[in-house]
């Protein structure tokens, strides 16, 4: 058994608006000047120490977790797993 | 005698004020229940009462709806029994998947806390049997993950089936985008299941079931609660 750093990032799917996001990209990154910069979405992001026999049981691990305790809300919000070695 | 329990989670902080209206202002039993002790056995109807549940971390209402003490209430739920939950209440039952849907951080991103008019959209819940529909509500809300969130197949599914309960409106029971505190789809205070039987609303009507805690001398928050006790004695 190994320890991985799994990543897990939660944020709103794009029919719910993120007033957050919307806020820092408008008042903050347009009006410094990085007009480049389209769209800012925020969201909550979990670090976590998993113990597993390999990275891909690392993530099944999390993604079993994600859905089984709600980590996130299906009806708003979308996630995305990462497993860092 | 009706007996209602009201379950308190680590954070919960409008438990008393809900025993309170209950027992003094209503005159039923009324039982605060730790969450780790409650079982639904012995109870007429349970009410999840407003706060900040586990600190509102990861989500409000979402560490608690993983407390044993909901398999208890959707128990209850299922045997027809009345269900309450406000605010941090309502949140919980969403994130129990209860009821349907989400409530995310308000538009402006402010906590905001200020009476409110909400319109009754459906008289038939066990929540509203004394309200007529249409009949326009002074009560207070405090929140900051209020806006409620649903896609739009669903809203229609709520809309066709009456479980839109609660709108915010102005004076006059007009749904306008001006009178919507919080940013909620089509201005949603509170749904309820199929059944009528599960209520969840964002306002408060613990805090506005005495005339002298109304700033227009009403007791609108009581009614509610009154359906309540009515609805179980039927």
């Amino acid at each position: 058994m190994k320890a991985y750093t799994v990543e897990i990032v939660i944020e709103n799917k794009p029919a719910a608006r993120d007033p957050e996001g919307e806020t820092i990209h408008r008042d903050l990154i347009l009006k410094g000047g990085y007009v480049n910069v389209k769209a800012v979405r925020t969201g909550k992001y979990l670090r976590m120490t998993i113990e597993a026999s390999s990275p891909w049981e690392a993530e099944r691990l999390a993604f079993e977790m994600c859905n089984s305790l709600r980590i996130y809300n299906p009806v708003a919000h979308v996630y995305r797993i990462k497993v860092l070695e | 005698m009706v007996r209602i329990a009201v379950i308190r989670f680590p954070g919960s902080n409008c438990d008393l004020d809900v025993v309170h209206v209950l027992k003094n202002v209503l005159g039923v039993e009324a039982s605060l229940v730790w969450h780790k002790e409650f079982k639904a056995l012995g109870y007429d109807g349970v009410v999840l009462p407003g706060g900040f549940s586990y600190g509102d971390y990861l989500r409000s209402g979402a560490i608690a709806a993983r407390s044993p003490a909901l398999e208890h209430v959707k128990v209850m739920a299922d045997n027809g029994l009345p269900v309450l939950g406000i605010c941090n209440g309502f949140q919980i039952l969403v994130e129990a998947g209860i009821l349907p849907g989400a409530l995310l951080p308000n538009e402006n991103l402010k906590f905001i806390c200020k009476w409110v008019c909400i319109r009754c959209d459906n008289g038939w819940t066990a929540f509203t049997w004394g309200i007529p529909e249409g009949k326009v509500l002074h009560i207070p809300i405090a929140h900051k993950e209020g806006r409620y969130f649903n896609d739009e197949a669903e809203l229609e599914r709520l809309s066709r089936k009456r479980m839109i309960v609660f709108r915010y409106t102005d004076w006059k029971g007009e749904a306008v985008p001006e009178a919507n505190p919080n940013g909620s789809v089509r201005n949603i205070a509170g749904i309820c299941n199929e059944k009528g039987n599960i209520l969840g609303l964002m306002p408060h009507p613990e805090r506005a079931s005495e005339e002298l805690l109304s700033p227009n001398r009403n007791a609108d928050g009581l009614l509610l609660f009154k359906s309540m006790a009515e609805y179980v004695k039927r």
